[in-house]
């Protein structure tokens, strides 16, 4: 605002935005749907569901290939989506962005291709206690392949990274890789990467981010960051299945042999020897995602429109708000930092009522939550339970949907009275 | 209309019964034939027990223990009924459709799994033991027990 020595930012109105997104035009169960598991997979705007229809329908061929227009346009629609990666992340060239199957892929391409001839006996590999097992199981399988070591920076009692552990770490060799997420999908903490990876430098170390949580919530910027190797998650940004990407500087991915090898990757192949292709394609072998890859910049077009600082403000209110109205029900437990220091994702337990049977019930009252272990079984043994329930929200969350859910677990209890 | 399974149909008064009040809820010490089973989707586990009689083949107690759902936890409590009597080549036969039936009402393919945790480990336990067959699709199910 004019005047205004502030740095409010516009205000984003869920109320109008949900009318992008088609999937709500239906009712589950007979009520409105509440969809409030947008940390696992996010809806669709129109948008991006009509930029792949459309790709398909006046520009799809294969890229990089043929030399007629059709292959020529798709080539400049993939090239187009990857530059809108580039700047979605600002990172200094758009060669640097691979895109992946998932966030997933990324990681275990930087596990391979950098850990498996980088890595050796007396080295560690330094992870969270709140990783995804994305990010924890490709650096366990891989320090296990090289004989290097696997460490874990604990949890404290609010759900945060203790890091009043690090000096003990180092006593234990050479940190070689640190890889943590940007924000917990479990618990929403936000942990400090640009502190993390100045500490990695200074260990000789890389830092590999996991931004698959973090991506659709904050605005990213792999330089201020100060990371190496950056993986964005397409679907929970409002892309299709299928199409995420891969940042990593450039030095570090030439230097790296290919982590999938065959088509399109290769700069010549003769029985004797292949030699790899320039960047991004030494990574990206055979055919890519290319709809999908359209559908991602298209979702990016759409993400900034609404704005990413829009965006984190909401998900703070809502988060502050299901904190609150969560806490009136009785026997709840909830687990993770207070509000302003979380993204929009509560994890909680109802009694001792099992996750799988709250969800059910929710279900059938058209609210949709994740139950289970989230995919980090290492935070679920330090917290203490085999599961719990998590409510995520989106740029489309209307505070109703948490009423909804607040009345649902009232149902649920009353089940189990 | 929705035709959906409500409320009171999943949660019936049976299954509840049985989740508040679990039969054979339990361990036997030095059974005569036990097994871990996890659902992976839900990091639920259970652990069941066996002690045949005097012919070594009819399960004269089985036990369960660990943690799960409302719909694992009833499943399996029913189990430990059905097949307590029973020889263990009948139990290594017995058809999931008889399980599904004494509970009663219809499930989605997760809580299938759910549901059958029990009755997979139970299988697993007595292919353990007397070399039964192991449960379909199961084959090296001990292996997924690696930690």
């Amino acid at each position: 605002m004019i005047g205004m020595a502030t740095t409010a930012v516009t205000k984003l109105d869920a109320h109008v935005l949900r009318r992008d997104f088609p999937i709500f035009e239906q009712e589950i169960h007979g009520k409105p749907l509440a969809f409030l598991d947008s940390a696992a997979s996010s809806q669709k705007p129109r948008q991006v569901l009509d930029a792949m229809t459309g790709f398909y329908e006046t520009s799809y061929a294969n890229v990089h290939r043929g030399v007629y227009v059709l292959a020529e346009r798709a080539t400049a629609a993939l090239e187009h989506a990857r530059e809108r990666v580039r700047a979605f992340v600002n990172a200094p060239d758009a060669r640097e962005v691979i895109f992946t199957r998932n966030a997933t892929e990324g990681i275990n391409l930087v596990a391979y291709a950098w850990g498996l001839s980088n890595l050796g006996p007396g080295d560690l590999v330094v992870v969270t206690e709140l990783e995804h097992h994305s990010n924890f199981v490709p650096w366990q399988f891989i320090a296990g392949k090289t004989g290097a070591e696997l460490r874990m920076i604990p949890l404290d009692e609010q759900g945060e990274l203790d890091l009043s552990t690090l000096d003990e770490v180092v006593r234990d060799g050479r940190v070689k890789v640190v890889a943590t997420n940007l924000i917990s999908n479990s618990l929403g903490t936000i942990n400090p990467v640009a502190k993390l990876a100045e500490w990695a430098h200074a260990q000789g170390a890389i830092y590999v981010c996991d931004a698959a949580q973090g991506a659709p919530h904050t605005k990213i910027d792999v330089q201020a960051l100060g990371v190496d190797f950056l993986a964005i998650s397409g679907h929970k940004m409002c892309g299709p299945s299928g199409a995420s990407a891969l940042w990593g500087k450039a030095e570090l991915l030439l230097a790296m042999d290919p982590f999938l090898t065959g088509g399109h990757m290769i700069s010549s192949v003769r029985l004797e020897k292949t030699t790899w292709g320039e960047l991004p394609h030494k990574f990206e072998a055979g055919t890519a995602p290319m709809a999908e890859a359209v559908g991602l910049g298209a979702a990016i077009d759409y993400l900034e429109a609404v704005g990413l600082d829009a965006i984190e403000a909401h998900e703070h209110e809502l988060a502050a708000y299901a904190l609150g109205r969560l806490g009136e029900v009785p026997g709840i437990k909830l687990y993770g930092p207070p509000a302003d220091r979380r993204a929009g994702i509560v994890s909680f337990n109802l009694e001792d009522i099992h996750p799988h049977d709250v969800a059910q019930i929710l279900d059938l009252q058209g609210v949709a939550i994740r139950a289970g272990h989230h995919c980090c079984q290492p935070l679920m043994q330090k917290l203490g339970v085999a599961a719990t329930n998590r409510a995520s929200f989106y740029l489309y969350t209307i505070p109703e949907e948490i009423d909804q859910l607040v009345d649902g677990l009232h149902a649920v209890r009353k089940v189990f009275a | 209309m929705s035709t959906d399974p409500g409320l009171e149909s999943l949660y019936r008064e049976v299954i509840l019964d049985h989740y508040k009040n679990p039969r054979g809820h339990g361990v036997i010490e030095d059974p005569d034939a036990e097994a871990e089973g996890q659902n992976p989707l839900c990091g639920d586990e259970v652990s069941i027990y066996v002690e045949f009689g005097e012919d070594g083949e009819t399960i004269d107690e089985v036990k369960f223990s660990g943690r799960g759902c409302a719909i694992s936890q009833a499943a399996t409590s029913m189990l430990m009924e059905m097949t307590k009597g029973r020889t263990a080549g009948e139990v290594a036969a017995l058809d999931k459709d008889e399980l599904l039936a004494e509970i009663g009402v219809p499930l989605t393919p997760v809580r299938l799994k759910c549901a059958m945790l029990g009755l997979t480990t139970l299988k697993v336990a007595l292919h353990k033991a007397k070399g039964t067959p192991l449960p379909e699709g199961l084959a090296g199910f001990d292996e997924l027990d690696l930690a």
